[in-house]
């Protein structure tokens, strides 16, 4: 299907999408954001403007492989991203690294794998079927290198926090000194987004902490804007062939209505100054 | 309605299965034939959403069950591979998620239907309480399928419901722990329980099919009650139920498919909460546990009452009141269009659950409480004392004459009812 073509019907099922539901406005706002009305006392997250928002949105390749980047270099130390896999990279409506770009990745790191026909387990470099290494072996290897704190793991994480990829890219800009009276306890981070304003986290982000090859400027605003975008990807990979799946739905199910309606309407007509019917 | 059958099979074939087993005559009879009141509207239409939801819920649940693994360990973590792997996971897993949304939806919009035009009064009272079964089955079902994903809230929601039983405590010391102990399978909720959870999620919807098919019969005896409430009193007050009400009740069907869809396609999570994409933690309260939307007025409901036990027996009692309501009403008219009295009750009576709704939302403390038990009171006092007394001292307005009257106006109807219009013009003045 040529790009204008998909465009156009993409455009006429968004219409019918506002013009079928009410509450269309609501849902252009984000389906991501699935913050429930239900929290209360939590610091107001600003809703960011990003390519995968509304009924149309798909995610921008470019900055998933610039947030996976910012991922690998700095979140992967202490997050784990168990639920994914490194062929998960290159499929479509995700980064679209090339095979060869996933096979790389997937050689970097060391997998236990076994038992081979000796019965002992052994070391091998990864594979794209293999899933995301984790930082630590387990929980408690998590929590004593963290001083206690357990880092989540992130592989649905723009999901699981009420304003979802905004909510991350709130937090990860959020870091501030702690206002004067402000109790922040040992090993504590002041952060305006963080519920509370602790975090234990230590801002994990600097201006120029990871190489951007593609002229994108080296900024903790377009480190925290992409890794979040890359975490919404991997929490719901499949939200283009939903948009666009949705979006034919929608043009099936508005003309049926229209039929169904006009159908309707001329079989109700033959009552119309019928007292009797022909049963 | 009961009436004499009008099916003539036509060919050697139909004759034979005719003489054996009469589908072919029933679906005639009952489906196609069938003398339906001219004048429903489209809230007449809910019925047939519902029948589309209860297999669209099994339809998607029957695969998605293929993939689920029902263990503390492995339920989280299939549900997202049903998102991720699953060829059509994501959409197969939030049809059935936004789908148990739409069908509390359609099942409220249906109630209060039959609550407003008094579909439950004789000799309709069967029929609404299987209806009340139905709903009942239906909120089992729902709580335990939600349990299933086995993030957060669906645990803590599953502890918070199942812990409900031990209020037994205080009327038999002993016998709510150890009630508990039973339906936990354990000294927690864990694996035994979120399997008899799944075990019960896939037998339940079996149930309320057939509940479905009673409550269908149910409604066959007497025939469909109608916006007037008053009965059918000839041929000209009906119409075949197919073609009038199959292409009106298939229309309202797509239109409510098309919000189901954009729901599905655009905002899958709109109505959940973010809590259940953590995986379920034992040692981890969330903050604040919510159930789904469609249980809030039950929940703020149950938060309103200070004593746990008649908290329980409040939550319980919300549902339970239903089963009395055709004998709690004691109006002499069904429709609540001829009732000017009990008009704003019923209304404030709506609003009163969509409030209960918004406080079930909120942490039960300050004037949220204060509210929660204002309008838990109401909801108690609608049945119990609005429903018996206004009944006895209202005197409805007139009704038309028949139901065709009602639809062509007393002009052009035929003379058999123009008296009773007269009759009408006559009472007027009184009122």
């Amino acid at each position: 299907m040529t790009k204008p073509l998909l465009h156009g019907l993409a455009y006429a099922a968004g219409l019918a999408v506002a013009l079928a539901l009410p509450f269309g406005p609501a849902l252009a706002a984000d389906d991501a954001a699935s913050a429930t009305a239900a929290v209360n006392h939590e610091p107001s997250i600003e809703s960011q403007s990003w390519s995968f928002n509304g009924p149309f949105g798909v995610y921008d390749n470019a900055q998933l492989q610039r947030g996976f980047l910012v991922y690998k270099t700095i979140c992967a130390n202490c997050h784990s991203m168990r639920l994914l896999s490194y062929r998960n990279l290159s499929e479509s409506g995700g980064p679209e690294f090339s095979p060869d770009e996933v096979k790389d990745i997937a050689a970097q790191v060391q997998v236990t794998d076994g038992p081979n026909d000796k019965g002992e387990m052994f070391q091998r470099p990864g594979r794209p079927s293999d899933r995301f290494h984790s930082p630590f072996a387990n929980e408690a290897a998590a929590r004593v290198a963290n001083s206690g704190a357990l880092p989540p793991d992130l592989s649905v994480m723009a999901k699981a926090r009420p304003g979802g990829p905004d909510y991350i890219y709130a937090l990860l800009t959020g870091y501030r000194p702690a206002s004067a009276g402000f109790q922040l306890a040992p090993g504590m981070q002041y952060n305006l987004a963080f519920p509370g304003h602790q975090v234990a986290m230590p801002p994990p982000l600097f201006d120029g902490a990871v190489k951007y090859t593609d002229g994108t400027k080296p900024t903790i605003d377009n480190y925290a804007r992409d890794v979040a975008a890359y975490l919404m990807w991997a929490a719901e990979p499949k939200l283009e062939e939903r948009h666009k799946f949705g979006a034919l739905v929608m043009i099936y199910l508005i003309a049926f209505a229209v039929i169904m309606f006009l159908t309707k309407r001329s079989v109700w007509a033959r009552l119309h100054g019928k007292v009797t019917h022909a049963a | 309605m009961t009436h004499t059958s009008s099916y003539e099979p036509s060919t050697g074939i139909e004759k034979w299965i005719d003489q054996r087993l009469p589908v072919p005559r029933l679906i005639y009879d009952q489906f196609l034939a069938f003398p339906t009141p001219r004048n429903l509207n489209y809230w007449w239409t809910f019925g047939g959403i519902l029948t589309f939801m209860l297999v669209s819920q099994i339809a998607t649940g029957v695969v998605l069950a293929m993939h689920y693994v029902p263990t503390a360990e492995g339920a989280f973590d299939s549900v997202e591979h049903i998102m991720r792997d699953v060829n059509w996971g994501w959409l197969l897993r939030y049809t059935h998620e936004v789908g148990a949304s739409m069908f509390f939806l359609a099942a409220y919009i249906h109630t209060f239907r039959g609550l407003y035009y008094g579909s439950y009064k004789a000799p309709r009272e069967v029929l609404w309480i299987l209806g009340v079964l139905i709903l009942l089955l239906m909120i089992a079902t729902a709580f335990m399928g939600y349990s299933l994903v086995w993030g957060q809230m669906s645990f803590w929601a599953v502890t918070v419901i199942t812990n409900i039983f031990s209020s037994l405590d205080a009327v038999i010391p002993g016998l709510g722990t150890r009630l508990v102990q039973w339906i936990w399978g354990g000294f927690a909720v864990g694996s035994p329980t979120l399997t008899r959870l799944y075990s019960l999620h896939y037998l339940f919807p079996f149930v309320i099919a057939g509940v479905v098919v009673l409550h269908i019969w149910a409604l066959h005896i007497p025939g469909n009650n109608n916006p007037t409430g008053i009965d059918v009193k000839s041929t000209r007050d009906t119409v075949p139920f197919h073609p009038y009400y199959t292409i009106k009740d298939g229309f309202a069907l797509v239109l409510f498919a098309t919000l189901f869809a954009g729901l599905v396609f655009y905002a899958p999570n709109l109505l959940g909460h973010p809590d259940n994409y953590i995986p379920a933690n034992p040692l981890q309260t969330p903050q604040h546990i919510v159930p789904e939307w469609y249980f809030l007025p039950f929940y703020a409901i149950l938060r309103a009452i200070p004593s746990k036990l008649f908290g329980v027996v409040a939550l319980i009692g919300a549902i339970v009141v239903l089963f009395f309501v055709p004998w709690l009403d004691t109006s002499r008219v069904r429709s609540t269009s001829y009732r000017p009295i009990y008009k704003w009750f019923f209304w404030a009576f709506v609003v009163t659950c969509v409030v209960l709704g918004y406080l079930g939302s909120q942490l039960p403390e300050g004037v949220y409480l204060v509210l929660g038990r204002v309008f838990t009171a109401y909801y108690f006092l609608f049945f119990l004392l609005v429903m018996p007394l206004v009944g006895w001292i209202e005197k409805p307005e007139a009704l038309p004459g028949s139901i065709i009257e009602s639809v062509l106006g007393p002009e052009e109807a035929p003379q058999a009812t123009k008296r009773s219009a007269l009759r009408r013009r006559a009472q007027e003045p009184a009122l």
